[in-house]
């Protein structure tokens, strides 16, 4: 078991043709990620990787009977491409792209509300279900299938906790990287939720950033819903206010957002937060330890 | 992209928004004769800066004759405005806005920006004008309204009555309202703006509004379909290590300790950081070198550093993902000696192709400290720039 995607996960690749598409379906393909196509407007009808291309999400769906996306077209493309795929039905839209205009994601999402399709991103290194399905730019190789649940802000983070719970030998269920962007997809919440319930997933880490309210909105759902250990790290504590870094959502003003009031907030809910991004691993299994 | 405050009216003035007369001066003549060409007794001679706090740093004057409009001009231009949002010794003044003054009746707040959490355009308005909004919303958050607009909809006419009637005003005013913030909204969505602010939006003695300040700044990710707006930029106003990372697509900020970090992905960058903070050191920098490091990027990173005197030592923390160890052990191998590295250098690698990245850096000859893993890494780099500020290393939550 495993949340969003598993090994029976129908996959396809919006900007297939591309030098990102080509690359990353390629990974993907050598992971054993079920690709079935991709989409490319004006090469339908053509093969790429052994794959059919197509010209429109619709077509793509219609034939492979896809149920998931990933979308590697360039940001002024990407909203675009987020709303094809959901027109077409498909139920998971992962989108990596990074730099889509704010007024843009604001507009697709308010054009997603009311769809069935989950948007995961943008700006995103996807999710995966190690063993079963890679969507995204993670290095699949330091992923172990296991029984940790990771849902991270951050990229580069996330493979940290990926490679620190498989150096504890404890592997993971499902990652989801749900991206920095301002305005996106998946929350913390929507995966805690379905971590919760998967009962391939026995624990859980989450690591946040600094700025914005989703932490807070973490911490009061695991208060309320979450039976299952959760370790998280916050990353910014030394970040100097009013200053942005390198996510646009990274940004604290005044004291809203700050690292410490997400720690306390987490902490009041039973949380174990490390104050070291090295630590994620370690007290995962001295959690484990003591239980 | 911040803009300059004439900038801002201009745009604002290109979607019937009411900004008072001004003429924009580069030397004092031209601010001497921008006043005479608008006639009237009394000017308010404005600096042309990115930063806000202008007026109590005296790069706002108000002046009752053209040879003081020529004395007040002669005196900023060329020289550095310092204010609380600057560092030392500030920003250096190379324009002056020139403005016919308007008798006051009301100072209003007025700003549009993204709310992450509502996903909305949120329109903050309140009476309390000429005040910075975090300390109204902190004395008296009830004397702040708002309203948010729906992407798909668009700003609706009972947002601004709602907005107008809280903000005292009546009869025709509600309507000149009305107008003034439909040109807002439009500017701000059609120009991507990321921030829209009128601090303060003035009611004249006649009853007109006004928007006496501007401030806006551009969303940079939507740069690319608005060249026009690019066109404004003024690199006189950027800090020049953040703009060079920029132009080689390396994000960079400057902080305060001694301790430099190069890093890929935002969030390891911030959390390296905080690694060094909690061993004991004080960081000198964020800078994430991105997804795809290269040689090229590696070097470029290398001399941006180095461009800091507080720097001694440097701290490389790779997760290669995407981008192979062995490629970054390569570039930094080319770099170091290219650029003249001579601090010392402690390098952590983990990720696809780590053994042969180690192999590399190991056969190199380079004085390189390896790491392993990212505690290790912090105690060696805090060691190598003198034991950072004397707390004891390391500390764990």
């Amino acid at each position: 078991m495993s949340i969003l995607v598993d090994s029976g996960t129908r996959v396809i690749c919006q900007g297939f043709t591309g030098k990102q598409g080509t690359f990353h379906s390629e990974q993907a393909l050598a992971y054993g990620t079920r690709l079935v196509g991709g989409v490319t407007p004006g090469k339908g009808g053509q093969t790429h990787l052994g794959l059919p291309v197509f010209d429109t999400v619709q077509a793509a769906v219609r034939e492979t009977g896809a149920d998931a996306s990933m979308i590697y077209v360039p940001a002024a493309f990407a909203a675009d491409a987020i709303l094809e795929a959901a027109a077409a039905g498909v139920g998971v839209i992962v989108c990596i792209t990074e730099g889509i205009p704010v007024q843009d994601m604001l507009r697709v999402k308010a054009a997603l509300a009311g769809s069935d399709s989950l948007l995961i991103g943008p700006n995103c290194p996807g999710i995966i279900t190690p063993g079963a399905c890679k969507i995204g730019i993670m290095p699949g190789a330091i992923h172990q299938p296991g029984s940790v649940g990771i849902v991270s802000r951050s990229g580069t983070l996330t493979y940290e906790a990926v490679y620190q719970t498989t150096q504890a030998g404890l592997g993971q269920s499902t990652c989801v990287g749900i991206g920095g962007d301002p305005i996106h997809g998946l929350e913390f919440i929507d995966c805690l939720r379905r971590f919760e319930d998967d009962p391939a997933t026995r624990r859980v880490i989450l690591v946040g950033e600094i700025s914005g309210s989703a932490e807070d909105e973490a911490a009061e759902f695991i208060a309320a819903h979450l039976r299952k250990p959760v370790v998280a790290y916050i990353a910014g504590v030394t970040a100097p206010p009013g200053k942005r870094m390198g996510h646009a959502g990274a940004i604290i003003s005044g004291g809203r957002g700050t690292a410490q009031a997400k720690f306390s907030a987490l902490e009041a809910a039973g949380v174990a937060v490390v104050r070291s991004p090295a630590d994620m691993g370690r007290r995962m299994q001295e959690l484990l330890a003591a239980s | 992209m911040h803009l300059h405050e004439y900038q801002a009216k201009t745009l604002f003035a290109d979607y019937a928004v009411p900004v008072p007369a001004g003429r924009l001066a580069r030397s004092a003549e031209e601010a001497a004769a921008a006043a005479a060409e608008l006639g009237g007794g009394r000017w308010v001679v404005k600096a042309q800066v990115h930063a806000g706090g202008r007026g109590k740093a005296g790069g706002v004057r108000l002046v009752d004759s053209v040879d003081d409009v020529r004395r007040s001009a002669g005196e900023m231009l060329g020289s550095h405005l310092q204010t609380r949002q600057t560092g030392s010794p500030g920003l250096p003044i190379g324009c002056v806005l020139v403005e016919a003054t308007v008798a006051i009746e009301r100072e209003l707040y007025l700003s549009l920006l993204v709310d992450r959490a509502r996903e909305r355009v949120m329109i903050m308005a309140s009476r309390s004008g000429g005040m910075d909004i975090e300390e109204v919303a902190a004395s008296d958050p009830r004397a702040i309204v708002n309203e948010a607009v729906h992407p798909a909809v668009g700003l609706q006419p009972y947002q601004w009555r709602n907005l107008g009637f809280a903000l005292g005003l009546q009869g025709e005013q509600i309507k000149a309202f009305g107008q003034l913030l439909s040109g807002l909204y439009r500017l701000f969505e059609r120009e991507d703006a990321s921030l829209v602010e009128i601090n303060p939006l003035v009611v004249t003695a006649t009853g007109e509004l006004l928007a006496l300040d501007a401030k806006l700044d551009i969303e940079d990710n939507a740069l690319y379909r608005h060249p026009a707006l690019v066109a404004l930029r003024d690199p006189s106003q950027e800090d020049d290590k953040e703009r060079a990372a920029a132009e080689h697509d390396l994000n960079y900020i400057t902080l305060e300790g001694n301790i430099a970090c190069m890093v890929n992905g935002a969030g390891l960058a911030m959390a390296t950081m905080d690694l060094i903070k909690l061993h004991g050191g004080e960081p000198a920098n964020f800078l994430d070198v991105g997804g795809g490091a290269t040689a090229a990027r590696v070097a470029e990173a290398f001399k941006l550093i180095l461009s800091d005197a507080k720097v001694s030592a440097i701290l490389v923390n790779i997760f290669g993902g995407i981008v192979r160890c062995d490629l970054i052990a390569e570039g930094i191998i080319q770099a170091v000696p290219e650029v003249g590295v001579s601090l010392p250098v402690v390098v952590r690698l983990e990720g696809t192709n780590v053994d042969r990245g180690k192999a590399l850096l190991a056969a190199s000859g380079l004085n390189l400290i390896a790491a392993d893993g990212l505690s290790d890494a912090a105690d060696k780099v805090v060691a190598a720039a003198g034991g950072g500020n004397g707390k004891p290393a390391p500390v764990r939550a």
